[in-house]
């Protein structure tokens, strides 16, 4: 971070400091839509020239914009501004998003002026009050002088301890009245102190425990990417040659292409991943939080006697759904720093014969092979363009995706050797993310190949960023996996409701092929499985540079495999239609 | 099991809401909430009385430490604390009642701190339960008004809650 400590004696407009504020934070890029209360912010950014502000065309879109920023990059914080009232309100979803993902993001928004507040003025909403359950700290600036101390406070609590989004509402008249800047104060704050090293004891015994372990399991979430901890957990899994499983946020954590990795875990986890973690003797959870989507029922789970180390930077993470045996809270790569410090000071002694049996016991249910399918001549299957993807990009281009049927297929079969390279809402599961999280990674890493795995319903709800792509040159492949259902929605009402589809059909779609060529990009439609490698081929090649729709008419009722039903136990899990 | 949880946090706006907005997101219980400014002006403090399982009152704690604002939280229950609540009563107070209101008021230590010739105004302070008591004592169709404040709670001797 470089901060600039040159204070000025004389005064400047609340919106000029903002701007100095933001410069002073390293801000590159900002994800924006202006309007009334926030203009004389929106004036000094057309005076300077320290950051690009990107022009979305809806502020949700801003603020996913402004989350994959931070998602795809180690160390930088997505920034998004909108305007009061229907700015603030309209970015709700994306702070809810990143919220539940625990992505920092600093989002600015606009307010009437102090003296209209409750006033039910013009474009009035009491933002602090609507955003308040859903981002980690929010202020209102109520004096000018605190305009800066609020924005590096802001940075602050976005970035430490469990990280999340925060947001920062500016009335008007703060924004053009006076006062000096500066910058050079401390954000100490005696209320917000976030726990960096683990407890040395409870390492030391879960060292210990790690060492007894005759069915181990190491089980890992969003906490590790976020922590920039993936390469502290490659060396612990090979250090230990435990099975490894990652959550659909923690994809990427462990190299999927070791033979230690197990796979995705939970509701369409893989088969060997769900009985493993049913089955260990001792779960190691790191960055990860037993939620309901991966561990399915907490009585069946609890059924099965085991002990549970688990790893979080918020000890509120900690015994909440599942009773934990040794809690250690800490920062995710200082608590595995000490752990594989005090490993290796213990020496490794695992129950070599335990473990070679529960490898066999794992092989047998890798033999299950629960990922395969077939694909014929005529219709494409979903999990092929994957595949397909997979292999074309050689497991190496950012992957952002949508929510429903894709985003699991793109979890199972795209495999993940890196951190940071799969990016999903995966907590709130938001529908409509995937193209606007495609311009954020595009913005934060230059020049980089982003796929959007994504369905014909989910992209159409932020489908106008197709012409913010065009005003700033984003590239994305869209994989549109189009198969005339909302596919998930479609799949439960098979499953659960008696194969009553409704309302999860679509009637009336539109030509996506003519859509994003009247955006001025390139459509393509694909029918026939011989041509969906030659198109994705073309996308990534001869169309590099061109933001390419590739409309997958796929097979319609495909589902996916494994499930475990809502409300059942890890290893009651479908494999195939043939198990309903 | 009823809990006694202590909160100190920063006098700024909107802090008070987002402790309430925490227990009514995630259904915790309150059964009363009291908060005022500390001798330090900059600090508020806070008792909530609030009733849940173990693993409950455990999250309770942990989600509170996680508000940004709350400077310390400490359940009071696990230890040695004294409670007090103050209630005002308004009960009718004609013929034998008159008599029989003032004996109930001594015995509960109450004060009578309102007298009008149909009235009295009983003030009583005591924990949560001895409040209970008194209204369980008074014939009910005597009862006029009631206020109460809610718990407010302090550890004993060393056992203090400060920055």
């Amino acid at each position: 971070m470089t901060v600039s400590n040159a204070s000025n004696d004389t005064p400047i407009t609340g919106a000029e400091i903002l701007v100095k504020c933001l410069a002073a934070e390293g801000v590159e890029h900002i994800f924006g839509y202006p309007g009334g209360a926030i203009l004389y912010i929106y004036d000094e950014i057309y005076k300077q020239d320290k950051f690009e502000h990107i022009l979305v065309r809806h502020e949700q879109a801003a603020v996913h914009a402004a989350d994959a920023y931070s998602r795809s990059t180690p160390d930088k914080v997505g920034v998004a501004l909108v305007t009061s009232g229907p700015g603030a309100t309209n970015a709700v979803t994306g702070l809810s998003t990143a919220y539940m993902d625990s992505i920092p993001m600093v989002v600015i928004s606009g307010q009437v002026p102090t003296r209209a507040i409750g006033l039910d003025a013009f474009q009035e909403c009491d933002t602090v009050g609507i955003t308040r359950p859903c981002v980690k700290h929010n202020f209102l600036v109520k004096r000018t002088e605190d305009i800066a101390i609020t924005i590096k406070k802001a940075f602050y609590i976005a970035r430490s301890g469990r990280p999340g989004p925060v947001l920062v509402d500016i009335p008007k008249d703060i924004t053009i009245n006076k006062a000096v800047f500066d910058y050079s104060m401390s954000t100490e704050m005696r209320s917000y102190k976030p726990v960096e090293r683990g407890h040395s004891g409870q390492i030391k015994k879960a060292a210990t425990l790690l060492m007894q372990a005759k069915r181990p399991i190491i089980y890992t979430g969003g906490g590790v990417i976020l922590g920039n901890a993936a390469p502290l957990l490659n060396d612990l899994v090979d250090m230990l040659g435990y099975p490894c499983t990652n959550t659909l946020m923690g994809l990427g954590g462990y190299r999927a292409s070791s033979p230690h990795f197990l796979g995705m875990l939970g509701m369409h986890g893989t088969y060997e991943a769900n009985m493993a973690m049913q089955e260990a003797d001792v779960v190691i959870a790191i960055g990860a939080r037993f939620c309901d989507r991966v561990i399915g029922n907490p009585a069946h789970f609890g059924s099965v006697p085991r002990k549970i180390i688990h790893i979080d930077v918020d000890p509120s993470s900690i015994s909440k759904r599942v009773k934990v045996d040794i809690p250690i809270v800490g920062d995710v790569k200082s608590v595995l720093t000490d752990l594989i410090a005090q490993l290796k000071e213990q020496g490794i002694n695992t129950q070599e014969t335990a473990l070679a049996d529960w490898w066999k016991k794992i092989d047998g249910w890798r033999g299950r092979k629960c990922l395969a399918y077939t694909q014929n001549d005529t219709v494409i299957k979903p999990q092929f363009v994957v595949q397909k993807l997979w292999e074309i990009t050689q497991g190496d281009v950012f992957v952002t995706s949508d929510v429903g049927q894709h985003q699991m297929f793109a979890a199972q079969y795209y495999n993940f050797d890196k951190p940071r390279r799969w990016i999903n809402s995966g907590g709130l599961g938001t529908m409509g993310v995937g193209l606007p999280y495609a311009m954020g990674v595009q913005r934060a890493n230059k020049g980089a190949d982003v796929a959007v795995i994504t369905g014909e319903g989910s992209i159409q709800m932020c489908i106008q960023e197709l012409s913010c792509c065009k005003q700033y040159g984003f590239t994305p492949k869209i994989i549109n996996l189009n198969n005339r259902y909302l596919g998930m929605v479609r799949q439960w009402q098979e499953i659960e409701y008696g194969s009553r589809y409704s309302e999860s059909y679509m009637d009336a779609l539109p030509d996506f092929v003519k859509l994003a060529e009247a955006y001025g990009h390139i459509g393509i439609q694909v029918t026939q499985p011989h041509d969906v490698e030659p198109a994705l081929k073309d996308a990534f090649g001869k169309y590099k540079d061109r933001l390419v729709f590739l409309d997958f008419i796929t097979d319609r009722e495909t589902n996916v495999w494994p499930m475990v039903k809502a409300g059942k136990g890890l290893s009651e899990m479908l494999l195939g239609s043939e198990d309903l | 099991m009823k809990h006694l949880i202590s909160i100190l946090l920063e006098n700024e706006a909107g802090a008070l809401s987002r402790i309430v907005g925490l227990f009514s997101a995630r259904a915790y219980n309150i059964d009363s909430l009291t908060v005022a400014t500390t001798e330090d002006p900059t600090l508020s403090r806070m008792t909530i009385a609030t009733s849940g399982s173990d693993e409950t009152i455990e999250q309770i704690t942990k989600n509170l430490n996680r508000l940004i604002e709350v400077v310390k939280v400490m359940d009071l229950s696990e230890g040695e604390h004294i409670e007090r609540e103050l209630m005002l009563v308004k009960v009718r107070a004609v013929g034998k009642d008159r008599e029989e209101m003032k004996r109930m008021a001594d015995i509960f230590r109450g004060r009578i701190i309102d007298v009008t010739e149909k009235t009295y105004t009983i003030e009583l302070t005591g924990a949560g339960s001895k409040l209970d008591s008194f209204l369980a004592a008074v014939d009910t169709s005597l009862i006029l008004e009631t206020v109460r404040t809610g718990s407010s709670g302090i550890g004993r001797g060393e056992r203090m809650l400060k920055v």
